[in-house]
C-alpha cells in the first residue's frame, strides 16, 4: 500500500453516501467563509501596521545587542549603540577573544552543545512517537489514566527533581558524562513530547488507520506508513521547541555534567565569559550572538513545518 | 602563552579519558610548540616536592568560582606539582559555585577540593554536612601556622578544628584615586579620617562642576556588595575591631546603636548630594551604576575619590596604568587617627571533601610558599596571598605589592570581610538587599538596620 492510495476508500465512500455530500460543502462554505473574514481582517492595511511596529519593536533589542557586539569596550562604555553613526568605530576583537581568547576555543564547547542536542532531540521524540501511538490508536485498559497520569507529570518542577536524580546518577557512576545529560533532557522532555504528538494522533481520521487497518496492515505499518508523512509538521515543530530548550539550556547542563571542558555546553562557558569577577562584561554580547547562530538556521530552516504544525491543530473542525 | 597551551594538552589528555604518565602529556605538548614542555620540566626545582611523595596517575578535582581568564593563572601554578609528583589536577571553575557546590555535597558528588571564598559559607557546609568536609591533615595545619597568621588560620577553623587554609586574598580599604590629578590640584594622602573629609570638602569646592566621591553597587543578583563592603570598612573605623568581630558573629543585634553610628557615617559620603557620585549622576545612581563601571569618571577628573578592594584594578581601561606615577592608583582608607589601622580583606579557602594521600599532599601544596610563590610568578596582576613565604619581589603590579605589605604589616589590624562571615541568609541575602534599597529608595538607616537584624536566622 503506498501513501497516496491509502486517502482513497474513504473519499470514495464519502461520494456513495448522499447524506454525507450534501451536508459536506455547506460545512466547508461556512470555514471558508470565516476563514475570509478573518483573512480580510488580517490583511487591512492597520494590522499590517500594527504587525510591523511590534516586529521592530522586539528585534530592537537584538538588533541593539549585534550592534554592541562589533564595537570597542571603550565606545560601549562612553555611548550607546544607536551612537553608531557618529561614533563608526567596529571591531571584531569581540569575537576573537570570545572565540579563541580563552585556553579552550569556543569551538570545543559549540561541538559538546552539538553532542548534546541532537541525542535530547531524537531521543525524546522517538520515544514519545511510540507512546502517544499506542495511548491514541492501542486500545488497552487503563489507557486513559496512564494518559492522564503523564499528562500530570508536567506539573512536576524540573528544579525538585535536580538533587534526587543527581545522588542516582552519582550512584549508577555516570555522572558527569554525556548520557546523564541526554536521559534527563528525555526525562523532562517526555511528558510535554506525548501530550503533543498523541493530540495530533488523535486528531488523523480513525477512518484512516480502520481503512488500512482493513487492506491488512498492522501497528508497524500503520504507524510507518499512514501516521508518520501525517505527523512530519508535528515532529518538526516540537523538535524545534526541544532543540531550542536544550540549546539554550543552563542548569541541567551545570548541574548533571558540571563545567569541564569534556562535557560542558556553549551556554556553561557563555555564562562564565565575563571572567571571574565580570571585568569581561564586553565579550558577552558577542559571546549571545556565537550562541544564538545555531538556534537561529535551525528555525528559519524548519519554519514551514513550524507554522503548518501549529495549523494542523486548529484548522481541523 | 606557553603555559596556556601546554595546559591544552592536559586537558585534552583528560578528555580522552587516559590517565597518562606526565612526562607523556608534556611530550604531547611539545609536538605543537617543538618540545617546550621538556625545558620546563626541566627548569622546575623539585626537591621541595619530594614530601609528598610519588603521585604517578592519581587525580585530584577541583572546584572553584574563578574562572578563565583568572583560571588559567590557577591551573599555570599547578604545574610544579604535576610535574614533580606525577598527580595530574583536574580544574572546574563556575560562577554559579556557590549554588552548585551544596547540590553537589547533598547528591553526594562533591569534588576533592573547593576554594570556598566566604567562611561562613565553610561554617555553614560544616554544619550541614559534617561527614563531607574532612579536617586538614597534619601537614597542613603546620603550613598554616608556619606561615598565617592567626587570624587567617581562624577563619579557616570552625569548632575548634582546622578546615581550610587561606589560598588568595585581596585587600578592600583603598581608595582609588589618580595621582595625576592629586598633584596638579597639590591634593595630599590622606592619614585620618578627618583628613579624608577635608580633602572632600576642599575638592567639592574646587571642582563645582564635579563630585569628589563615586560609587556604585549594582552587580547583577549580588547588587549591593560593595555598600556592606563601605559599612564594615566604616564600622572597623568607628566602632574598633572588637566590636565589628561581636557584630559578625551577632554578640551585638545588628542595628546596634554602634552600627547606626558606622551607617550614619556612610551615609555621610554615599548619601551626601554635594559628593556623590561623580560623573555618573545623582545618590540613587549609586544603586544602578554597575560596581565595575563606577570609576570610570576618575581619569576624566569628573569623579577623584572612590573606594574599591585592590581587585578593581582589572576594571581599568587597558590604556591606563596602575602605578603610583601612573594614571590611577590607590591609597589606605585611613583611619580615625594615623595609628588606628584596620584592614578589610577578604579570601578563598582551601576546603578538602577526600582524604585520599593525593587530596592531602596537594593540599599541603597549596598552603606552601612553594605554590605562592609559583602562583606569583605566573600572574601578571591581581593576586596575592597572606602567605607570609610568599616573595613580594614576585608580585608585578604595584597595588599587589601594596597590599603584600599592608597584610603583612603587623600595625595593621586585619578583619575579614564581615558579610562573608554572617549567615547566607544575612550576608548574602539580607544586607546587600537592604544596602541597596538604603540608597535606591532612600530606607532611613534604622529601618534598615532592623529589617536585616530581623533577617537574621533564629539558631
Amino acid at each position: 500500500m503506498t501513501n497516496a492510495s491509502a486517502p482513497l476508500p474513504p473519499t470514495s465512500l464519502l461520494d456513495e453516501d448522499e447524506g454525507d455530500t450534501t451536508r459536506k460543502p455547506s460545512r466547508l462554505a461556512r470555514v471558508d467563509a470565516r476563514a475570509a473574514v478573518a483573512r480580510s481582517k488580517l490583511s487591512s492595511p492597520w494590522t499590517s501596521l500594527v504587525a510591523i511596529l511590534i516586529a521592530i519593536a522586539w528585534t530592537i533589542p537584538t538588533f541593539g545587542l549585534l550592534v554592541t557586539s562589533f564595537r570597542p569596550r571603550s565606545e560601549i562604555r562612553t555611548s550607546g549603540w544607536w551612537t553608531l553613526p557618529w561614533n563608526p568605530g567596529l571591531t571584531l576583537d569581540n569575537y576573537q577573544e570570545a572565540l579563541f581568547g580563552s585556553s579552550t576555543s569556543l569551538i570545543t564547547y559549540f561541538v559538546n552543545s552539538v553532542v548534546i542536542t541532537l541525542p535530547a532531540v531524537i531521543i525524546p521524540i522517538s520515544l514519545a512517537l511510540l507512546a502517544a501511538y499506542a495511548l491514541a490508536w492501542v486500545d488497552f485498559k487503563g489507557r486513559a489514566i496512564l494518559f492522564v497520569a503523564i499528562f500530570a507529570l508536567q506539573v512536576v518542577p524540573i528544579q525538585v527533581t535536580l538533587i534526587p536524580l543527581l545522588s542516582q546518577y552519582v550512584s549508577w557512576g555516570i555522572a558527569g558524562s554525556f548520557w546523564v545529560i541526554w536521559l534527563s533532557h528525555s526525562i523532562f522532555a517526555l511528558p510535554l513530547a506525548i501530550y503533543i504528538l498523541h493530540n495530533f494522533m488523535k486528531d488523523i481520521p480513525p477512518s484512516l488507520v480502520e481503512a488500512a487497518r482493513m487492506d491488512g496492515a498492522g501497528h508497524v505499518k500503520i504507524f510507518f506508513q499512514v501516521l508518520m508523512p501525517l505527523l512530519t509538521p508535528a515532529i518538526a515543530s516540537f523538535a524545534i521547541f526541544q532543540f531550542l530548550w536544550v540549546w539554550n539550556d543552563l542548569l541541567v547542563a551545570l548541574t548533571f555534567a558540571g563545567g569541564t571542558t569534556d562535557v560542558a555546553p556553549l551556554t556553561v562557558r557563555v555564562a562564565e565569559l565575563s571572567g571571574t569577577r565580570g571585568s569581561q562584561w564586553q565579550l558577552l554580547s558577542a559571546g549571545a550572538f556565537i550562541a544564538l547562530v545555531v538556534p537561529l538556521i535551525v528555525f528559519l530552516g524548519l519554519q514551514r513545518y513550524f507554522v503548518r504544525g501549529l495549523m494542523a491543530g486548529s484548522v481541523k473542525g | 602563552m606557553n603555559g596556556t597551551r601546554r595546559r591544552r594538552s592536559y586537558l585534552a589528555a583528560a578528555a580522552a579519558g587516559a590517565s597518562l604518565a606526565l612526562v607523556l602529556t608534556a611530550c604531547s605538548g611539545g609536538d605543537d610548540e617543538g618540545g617546550g614542555g621538556d625545558d620546563a620540566a626541566s627548569d622546575v626545582d623539585c626537591t621541595a616536592f619530594e614530601q609528598y611523595g610519588d603521585l604517578e596517575g592519581k587525580t585530584i578535582s577541583v572546584y572553584t568560582s574563578i574562572v578563565e581568564p583568572e583560571s588559567v593563572q590557577q591551573t599555570d601554578s599547578y604545574i610544579p606539582f604535576e610535574e614533580c609528583t606525577g598527580a595530574e589536577i583536574e580544574y572546574e571553575g563556575s560562577r554559579e559555585f556557590e549554588a552548585q557546590l551544596p547540590v553537589r555535597l547533598q547528591a553526594g558528588n562533591p569534588p576533592d577540593i573547593a576554594y570556598v571564598p566566604q567562611p561562613g559559607f565553610l561554617a555553614s557546609m560544616v554544619a550541614d554536612y559534617p561527614d563531607a568536609v574532612v579536617p586538614a591533615p597534619q601537614a597542613v595545619i603546620d603550613n598554616a601556622n608556619e606561615y598565617y597568621t592567626e587570624g587567617w588560620v581562624d577563619y579557616g577553623t570552625v569548632d575548634g578544628t582546622l578546615y581550610a587554609t587561606p589560598l588568595g586574598a585581596n585587600v578592600k580599604s583603598f581608595v582609588w584615586y589618580s595621582p595625576q590629578a592629586f598633584e596638579d590640584n597639590g591634593y595630599e594622602i590622606p592619614t585620618t579620617w578627618d583628613d579624608l573629609i577635608a580633602l572632600t570638602d576642599q575638592i567639592k569646592d574646587d571642582f563645582p562642576d564635579a563630585k569628589p566621591w563615586c560609587a556604585g553597587i549594582e552587580s547583577g543578583d549580588a547588587t549591593g556588595w560593595p555598600a556592606t563592603d563601605w559599612l564594615e570598612d566604616v564600622m572597623l573605623r568607628t566602632a574598633g575591631a572588637d566590636v565589628y568581630d561581636q557584630w559578625v558573629n551577632h554578640e551585638i543585634p545588628f542595628n546596634d546603636p554602634q552600627v547606626l553610628s558606622a551607617l550614619e557615617t556612610v551615609g555621610g559620603i554615599l548619601k551626601n548630594p554635594d559628593y556623590v557620585n561623580g560623573g555618573l549622576g545623582d545618590v540613587q545612581s549609586i544603586a544602578t551604576v554597575a560596581w565595575n563601571e563606577s570609576a570610570n569618571a576618575i581619569p576624566d577628573q569628573l569623579c577623584f575619590l572612590h573606594r574599591a578592594a585592590n581587585f578593581y584594578q582589572a576594571n581599568w581601561d587597558e590604556s591606563l596604568t596602575v602605578a603610583e606615577d601612573g594614571d590611577v592608583y590607590a591609597f589606605y582608607l585611613p583611619g580615625e587617627s594615623a595609628d588606628d589601622k584596620p584592614l578589610l580583606g577578604g579570601g578563598e579557602f582551601v576546603t578538602a571533601f577526600a582524604d585520599r594521600p593525593e587530596v592531602q599532599a596537594f593540599q599541603a601544596y597549596l598552603s606552601s610558599p612553594e605554590w605562592a610563590n609559583a602562583k606569583a610568578e605566573v600572574t601578571g596582576q591581581g593576586w596575592l596571598s597572606a602567605n607570609s613565604g610568599l616573595d613580594p619581589e614576585l608580585l608585578q603590579s604595584p597595588i599587589d605589592k601594596l597590599s603584600f605589605d599592608l597584610l603583612t604589616d603587623d600595625s595593621y589590624t586585619f578583619r575579614f570581610d564581615g558579610s562573608d562571615q554572617m549567615p547566607g541568609a544575612v550576608g548574602a541575602d539580607a544586607f546587600w538587599k537592604q544596602m541597596t534599597a538604603w540608597i535606591g529608595e532612600d530606607q532611613s538607616d534604622q529601618e534598615t538596620l532592623d529589617n536585616i537584624e530581623a533577617a537574621w536566622p533564629a539558631s
